[in-house]
């Protein structure tokens, strides 16, 4: 008897836990930059157009082009421009940006050129660079720069007076810091990749803020709208913790109501009728 | 029927989980802008004596820049309104006086007609001067009338010896018309005086430079550039702010141009609604050789002077602008709570060489956006889970006393009798 109750018990536990697992990880997969972006194929020619990655950058904040992440965006330009792109991220997502800057073989350079790669949040503030090459100092003789930044993570919420990263829009700046004047406005060319990992779990915060994203530039959103991050291992730590609990009181249960002997004839038939004593006579 | 009941609460926490998720709220939708007026753009073209060159690509410059404008406005977005100017093209004289008026609207500004537009292109021959300055005024004057966005090309492959005005000044005060117009340079194998020219308006008006070598690089630079003035951005609203906030306009969600001169500050105003939160940004540009070492401050304050909330970046070395954001949510109160009024202050602490005109100012620009969004933070982070080996030990000893104690409850009334 109660060794089936038990496997029921526990096998409805892992039944819940699974099928919220199922209902979470399309979530989570939406979630994932690394995915393709799926196209359907009845769109029309205008919106798959827009799903192509941009191949021009803007020039300032106003006319940063919009790139979705896991996108390569690439852009042809001249050495000096500011070139700017702007993508979402979302709660809980470590946002690493890569960049590559590539001269074409037939200009001549003259000497060496620092490229720099800057990003801003939503209201324009500069972000710091957890690692990453920021920065870099190209030869007059390489054909390619590359750059690199991972942000810290996006967090829910902080306090109006700290510039912690919010989820929102996020601006791209590439930029030659300094060149040969000679050099001055050589074609170049620039690709650019933003991309997210990691999963909230770990560095999760109170609260929430309204996606950080002007009204008055382009309406940016991820893929699967602004819905935060679903997937964190804190799912399994809190569902084995209460699986943990289940089958400490189980057990606990047991021992302290010691063993039941479920063959005693205490509650069935007629009561037994107490012996007399040994001796008891007349 | 404890082991009965603890399944069905699981399963009950598992739906409760899922429902708070389901319940996250829904993303803010923002206003899409809706019909852009046209964008105009002028093609600039230098049409001096030296332009007869045979350096590009074995051809000669005039002969590559033709065949680039044939691409250019065979690919023109329809929508674009084209025009063409330009300089040098008409006074083959010694007479510099003359020469340096020189300059002529080729094909007007409005709606591409493709075939005379590549007629009046072809009659083109290398003349004479090299009048930039008179040639930009002009073409921003062409460019006049309309809400699209304004930008010239500008392809020349000398710099303007006319004088006495630097064409550099005259871009910078094209710009600041508040006309928001972009002008590009394209410079055909240029000298360092040239180059200095070209990027420097370039850059007074946000624009680019480029050094052309080769005839494919010029068309497909023009067609990059000219399809650059079909973005759909929002325009900005000229607006100029004071010296304090009791005279300070005031501001509403949008985005606002002004002009600061060096290390100038500049008031705003803001009506923030309780419940909602202001978001500001402002962009400080140098159009200008300024020196290293600059900053920009934009502060939050009380209509009493105290400060809510501050933001300052600052740098050195090359940069296009400088930015800096603040963001204030204004606690959610009783409907008939008037709006508070934020001042805005934005200050710059950029500086020049003693050569460098201080006027018109650095172009300022102010993002405002006013948003609902909470002001505190919930109690929970990530719905409410947990995560290490401390919450497990705290649920697994949970268990067990609450376990322990069932056990005991159910030995003792199995020991008295009790069946239920």
């Amino acid at each position: 008897m109660r060794t089936p109750k038990l496997l029921t018990a526990a096998g409805l536990l892992a039944a819940t836990g699974l099928a919220g697992l199922a209902v979470l990880a399309p979530v989570a997969r939406a979630d994932d930059p690394g995915t393709a972006t799926p196209t359907t194929p009845g769109a029309s020619a205008s919106a798959s157009a827009s799903d192509a990655p941009p191949t021009e950058a803007g020039t300032n904040f106003r006319t940063a082009t919009p790139v979705k992440q896991g996108q390569q965006a690439t852009a042809s330009a001249s050495a000096g421009d500011y070139l700017y792109w702007t993508f979402p991220a979302d709660t809980g997502q470590n946002v690493t940006v890569k960049a590559t800057v590539s001269f074409p073989s037939g200009a001549v350079r003259h000497g060496p050129s620092t490229w720099q790669i800057d990003v801003y949040d939503g209201l324009r503030r500069r972000q710091a660079c957890r690692y990453g090459m920021q920065t870099r100092t190209a030869a007059a003789d390489v054909t390619t720069v590359e750059l690199a930044c991972t942000l810290r993570t996006v967090r829910a919420w902080a306090e109006p007076w700290a510039n912690d990263p919010l989820r929102g829009a996020y601006y791209l700046r590439l930029a030659v810091l300094d060149l040969p004047q000679t050099d001055l406005g050589l074609p170049v060319q620039a690709a650019v990749t933003a991309t997210a990992h990691g999963t909230a779990g770990e560095t999760a915060v109170d609260g929430s803020v309204a996606p950080v994203v002007t009204a008055n530039g382009p309406d940016l959103a991820p893929d699967g709208g602004w819905a935060g991050t679903w997937w964190s291992p804190r799912w399994l730590w809190t569902g084995g913790g209460g699986l943990l609990a289940v089958l400490a009181a189980l057990g606990a249960h047991r021992l302290a109501r010691g063993p039941v002997r479920l063959s005693a004839p205490r509650y069935s038939g007629e009561p037994v009728r107490p012996r007399e004593p040994a001796g008891y006579s007349g | 029927m404890i082991m009965r009941k603890l399944p069905a609460a699981a399963a009950a926490c598992g739906l409760l989980a899922l429902l708070a998720c389901g319940l996250l709220p829904p993303t803010a939708a923002a206003d899409e802008p809706t019909a852009q007026p046209a964008p105009k753009v002028e093609l600039v073209l230098d049409v001096s004596g030296s332009m007869r060159a045979r350096d590009i690509d074995g051809q000669s410059r005039m002969s590559a820049a033709k065949q680039a404008f044939d691409d250019v406005l065979d690919s023109t977005p329809p929508d674009v309104q084209l025009g063409i100017r330009t300089l040098g093209a008409d006074y083959p004289g010694n007479d510099r006086k003359t020469g340096c008026k020189d300059t002529r609207r080729l094909y007007p500004v409005g709606p591409l007609n493709r075939t005379e537009a590549k007629a009046a292109v072809a009659t083109l021959a290398p003349t004479g001067w090299t009048p930039i300055g008179p040639a930009l005024r002009a073409a921003a004057d062409d460019l006049k009338g309309g809400d699209g966005t304004r930008r010239m090309v500008l392809i020349t492959d000398g710099e303007d010896t006319c004088g006495p005005t630097n064409p550099c000044d005259v871009a910078r005060d094209i710009a600041a018309q508040g006309i928001h117009l972009v002008i590009d340079t394209l410079g055909l194998i240029p000298d360092a005086t040239t180059r200095n020219q070209l990027s420097c308006i370039a850059g007074a008006t946000g624009g680019t430079y480029t050094t052309v070598q080769h005839r494919q690089q010029l068309t497909s630079k023009v067609k990059q550039l000219v399809g650059r003035s079909d973005e759909h951005t929002v325009t900005p609203v000229a607006t100029q702010g004071a010296a304090a906030c009791d005279t300070a306009p005031e501001l509403r969600q949008g985005l606002y141009t002004d002009r600061e001169t060096f290390s100038e500050n500049r008031w705003y105003r803001v009506q923030v609604p309780p419940g909602q939160e202001l978001r500001a940004a402002v962009t400080v540009s140098d159009d200008r050789a300024v020196n290293a070492g600059y900053g920009v401050l934009l502060r939050g304050v009380t209509v009493h002077g105290r400060e809510i909330v501050r933001d300052d970046e600052g740098g050195s070395g090359r940069t296009d602008a400088v930015s800096a954001g603040i963001r204030y949510p204004k606690p959610a109160a009783d409907s008939g709570t008037p709006p508070e009024t934020v001042c805005l202050q934005v200050g710059n602490s950029f500086s020049a060489p003693a050569s460098v005109k201080t006027t018109p100012g650095l172009p300022v620009e102010l993002s405002i956006d006013l948003v609902k969004s909470p002001d505190k933070p919930s109690d929970v982070a990530f719905f409410g889970l947990g995560r290490g080996w401390w919450l497990l030990g705290l649920l697994t000893v949970t268990g067990g006393v609450a376990g322990l104690l069932s056990g005991w409850i159910a030995r003792w009334r199995l020991n008295t009798g009790r069946t239920v």
